[in-house]
């Protein structure tokens, strides 16, 4: 993904600049880092460009293990280490050019060249650097550092890995350097050295580890394993099946995090559904388009941002879910004023007469923002997720999504049960003529809960924004799996429709990998097909004088 | 069904069967007439596309009356009729495409789209297209039996309302997403296409499109006698009493599950036969077909026809078709606000629709006693009228 990939090149320069910051404090206390000439001197022999003393000044510079070294092969390696002619090191990053030794901004002077680079060198630079950046005080640069040999080191950097193991003191920074460590020793000569890999694999190694053990269980053609030393297999056995319980383990977990986020959103697109629905006994065709509202004022408000606000462009979602919300249930208000009340006790043309509007809308949204799909991007707090193992990483976007879930619902639950209003609107739910004739104004309460579903599901649009694209027809994806929502879990109270969202979204996402993502959607629709013969009311049926629509 | 009964010939008054007459005899003589039997640029002569074009209105009056059937007279609105639709169209499409085997792009015996997913064989429920016969039996057995089914298990469990409806419309959107896939076997995304010919005749052929014009013409006449036949009797007045309170249908004594049933299924039928019309004549069928939003499109073309008119729904179909030919030729950004403000209108002012108002203006400018009950001509016949206009044959019927 294009966009993460820049976020991340984002962050990446961030991290430079703040460690050039870093650098020019410290450069107050050089005194306290070991042999401080050292550094001036290994770079004073690279500026020869002498093909024989060039690894071992590199060399030199790792042994330092200083902060300035380590910037200054980064820069090396980067191409971006240059020398005047009297042999002064500078790091030139675009147009800013450094000190390389103490690390102070200077004027560029007038020549700089690059040191000559051979393959020795470069051999040289990658343990060298690998040595300096796990001994770096940053935990931020280690763990990078670290996922990077994690990803395949080679066998020179051994040494300087198990060393930098036997200092680390972050869990996660060890746990990486320990599998990569065991990857190397896995065809090690000492028959110990590999048991203990064997055991870090079994304690921590996921999927891509797999790769490497397998073979080793596997026959020649004349029936004879690859790996003939019968403990090592049993080993690489016992750690093949630990990975697959805990890689199986995970899935369930991803699987369930899917699950409870899609079921988010379909709670939030069929939420003022169930509510409407409940009340009025119509269906709103046009419920998607209030998504599809939503998303475009989030998209409408991110460019107001942009263009009037930029310091604040990152926070636009916090004005976009008032305004969604606004939006939404205003045009929502219109509907019901101008068409829905006047179809009552019409069911069937309410439903043809919103699908109506459903086409109008969209076609409108076509004509004002165009047929293609418009962008609206994740602020930089929502991009990035929490990795739960190298294959599994959980999208903020969607852990946002959840809690934004749980408190549109909860702000719902409590309109609904502890104000005026909601007590009203359950009153009318149960029954009409009998709430009517207590005083209870039942076409204004229509009124405002047609508008309250619809600005709900405007805040739908705006999490769905946060997802994927937005487009004209992004509510009618939608609308399908609402009323199943609405089918499964019953009308008129909230605990039916979060456990029909939250149903429909594990089952879904359940299926997906038996089944495959089209298949498992055909599949839970036969199954709400069959469901709602056993019980047609939903899961949670009202008791009562009610249940008999 | 003993309630099924009606003499065929009391389901129209005089004037009645003269309208049926003429109208069949302009749409299967006169206009293929003034379309081969003119020279090329005669003024009067009907040009090719517009007989195509035709053709396609005249199985899109089918599925009209259809859910006429179901919508208007029984009370059930469907949203899923598209499924049957394309059901009956992809039936007579395998056929097409068994009967062109080994003239393919890749000059194979199984059809392009699967020598594409390097398929070796036919999947088993392939075999068989290769018989016209059987492909036109299935296609109309197929959307009978799956409606059948589906129809069974819905009203068995009382699902009515709203709630059939969305289920109907989750019913096409599931078998969408089905046809979509490769693995489905009928041709995935692009679905099944290329035809060259049926029965021997080559489509391309403008007197095979003039034959299937006719053919569809004359389908759309049988189908609204034989949903004339069905409303005027016994059961036309079962179903009405369905649709208008149900429960004092069962408390009566009637099962209404036997009657929606087989209303039900007669209408899936009579979609699958306008299926099965349409493909060849637009040379193509895919999952596409089966969107909701098709569907719910067939629905509104019952409404602006006038619900149980049965005239209406043809009528409402020709309208609504025929704009959105010319809508989206001259004004494609506007089709979309055409067909909403249609839907929002019709449902809010002309709940009755074309044919609906417009008889309900005849009533009112002649007042019912007036009216001679023998004069049970298309353009007069609301439906009260034909109740009390019907009553004495179907009792008579009856015992």
């Amino acid at each position: 993904m294009p966009r993460s990939l820049a976020t991340a090149f984002t962050k990446f320069l961030l991290l430079a600049i703040s460690s050039f910051a870093l650098l020019v404090g410290s450069s107050a206390r050089a005194g306290e880092t070991p042999a401080p000439d050292a550094v001036a001197i290994a770079l004073r022999t690279l500026a020869k460009n002498d093909p024989d003393k060039g690894p071992a000044a590199i060399s030199a510079l790792a042994a330092t293990g200083s902060e300035r070294a380590r910037l200054a092969l980064e820069a090396l390696d980067a191409g971006k280490l240059k020398f005047d002619p009297e042999g002064q090191a500078f790091i030139v990053d675009d147009e800013k050019v450094t000190d390389a030794l103490t690390g102070a901004p200077v004027a560029a002077p007038a020549k700089l060249d690059a040191p000559l680079g051979n393959n020795a060198l470069r051999r040289a630079l990658r343990p060298a650097l690998a040595q300096l950046r796990l001994k770096s005080d940053d935990r931020d640069v280690r763990l990078a550092a670290a996922t990077d040999l994690a990803k395949g080191a080679s066998e020179e950097l051994l040494d300087a890995m198990q060393s930098a193991l036997d200092g680390e003191k972050d869990h996660q920074v060890a746990k990486l350097l320990r599998l990569s460590v065991a990857q190397l020793e896995l065809d090690s000569k000492d028959k110990d050295r590999r048991l203990r890999a064997f055991a870090t694999l079994k304690e921590d190694g996921d999927i891509s580890h797999k790769g490497l053990l397998e073979p080793m269980l596997t026959q020649d053609s004349s029936g004879a394993y690859r790996e003939p030393d019968a403990e090592i297999r049993a080993a690489a056995k016992s750690a093949i099946v630990a990975i697959d319980r805990r890689v199986s383990l995970i899935n369930v977990v991803a699987n369930l995090f899917y699950g409870i986020s899609l079921g988010s959103v379909l709670l939030l697109a069929a939420l003022g559904l169930a509510i409407t629905f409940g009340l009025m006994k119509v269906i709103n065709m046009a419920h998607g388009e209030m998504l599809m509202i939503g998303a475009y004022t989030t998209f409408v408000v991110q460019n107001f941002f942009n263009s009037s606000l930029p310091k604040l462009a990152d926070y636009y979602l916090v004005a976009a879910v008032p305004a969604a919300f606004i939006v939404s249930g205003l045009v929502g208000l219109a509907l019901e004023r101008g068409v829905v009340r006047h179809l009552y006790g019409r069911p069937l043309e309410t439903l043809l007469a919103t699908w109506g509007i459903s086409l109008l809308l969209i076609q409108s949204v076509r004509m004002i923002f165009g047929a293609q799909n418009v962008a609206v991007s994740n602020p930089s707090w929502l991009s990035g997720g929490w990795e739960l193992m190298p294959t599994v990483v959980l999208p903020y976007s969607r852990l946002w999504i959840i809690a934004f879930t749980l408190v549109v619902v909860g702000f719902v639950w409590f309109l609904l049960r502890r104000t005026r209003l909601g007590l009203y609107v359950r009153a009318v739910t149960q029954n009409r003529e009998m709430a009517g004739s207590l005083g209870i104004p039942t076409d204004k309460i229509d009124m405002w809960t047609f508008a309250l579903g619809s600005a709900v599901a405007g805040l739908g649009g705006v999490a769905i924004s946060q997802l994927g694209n937005v487009g004209p027809e992004l509510g009618q994806g939608y609308i399908v799996d609402s009323f199943m929502v609405v089918v499964l879990g019953g009308v008129g109270n909230i605990i039916g429709t979060i456990s029909g969202a939250m149903g429909l979204g594990l089952i879904n996402k359940f299926l997906e990998p038996v089944a495959g993502a089209v298949f498992g959607k055909i599949v839970v629709l036969v199954l709400i097909i069959l469901f709602i013969q056993k019980r047609p009311q939903g899961l949670f049926a009202l008791r009562g004088r009610a249940a008999e629509l | 069904m003993e309630v099924l009964k009606a003499h065929w010939l009391q389901i129209h008054g005089r004037k009645g069967w003269l309208a049926v007459g003429i109208t069949f005899l302009v749409l299967t003589v006169l206009l293929p007439t003034l379309n081969a039997g003119l020279a090329e640029d005669s003024a009067l002569r009907v040009p090719d596309y517009l007989i195509t074009l035709l053709g396609k209105f005249m199985c899109f009056g089918i599925v009209a009356l259809a859910i006429d059937l179901i919508w208007g007279f029984t009370g059930i609105l469907s949203l899923g009729h598209g499924v049957f639709f394309a059901l009956g169209g992809y039936a007579i499409g395998m056929h097409m495409m068994r009967s062109m085997a080994g003239e393919g792009v890749y000059k194979s015996d199984l059809p392009d789209f699967m020598v594409f997913l390097d398929w070796k064989e036919l999947p088993w429920f392939w075999h068989g297209f290769d018989s016209f016969g059987f492909a036109v039996a299935m296609a109309l057995i197929v959307p009978g039996l799956l409606a059948f089914v589906f129809g069974f298990f819905a009203f068995r469990s009382r699902i009515s309302g709203v709630y059939f409806s969305i289920i109907t419309q989750a019913l096409t959107f599931a078998f969408m997403l089905g046809f979509f896939r490769n693995e489905t076997g009928l041709g995935g995304n692009n679905g099944l296409t290329d035809f060259k010919r049926l029965y021997g005749y080559t489509l391309a052929d403008p007197s095979t499109k003039l034959g299937l014009y006719v053919l569809s013409s004359a389908a759309l006449v049988a189908t609204y006698l034989l949903s004339r036949y069905l409303i005027t009797g016994r059961a036309g007045r079962l179903l009405r009493a369905i649709r208008d309170h149900e429960g004092k249908v069962r408390f009566s004594g009637y099962s209404p599950l036997k009657f929606k049933l087989f209303v039900w299924t007669l209408s899936a039928v009579l979609c699958g036969l306008a299926g099965a019309l349409y493909v060849p004549q637009v040379g193509i069928i895919n999952p596409s077909e089966m969107r909701p939003a098709n569907s719910i499109e067939m629905a509104i073309w019952v409404a602006v026809g006038g619900r149980a008119t049965l005239l209406g729904a043809p009528i409402g179909a020709l309208l609504i078709n025929g704009s959105k030919s010319w809508f989206t030729a001259s004004f494609p950004d506007y089709w979309l606000y055409f067909l909403g403000a249609l839907f929002i209108i019709v449902t809010l002012y002309f709940p009755s629709g074309v044919v609906g108002t417009v008889q309900n203006y005849w009533a009112r400018r002649k007042p019912a006693a007036t009216l001679p009950p023998s004069s049970g001509a298309p353009s007069s016949g609301a439906p009260s009228a034909d109740v009390t206009a019907e009553a004495p044959t179907t009792e008579a019927a009856g015992a």
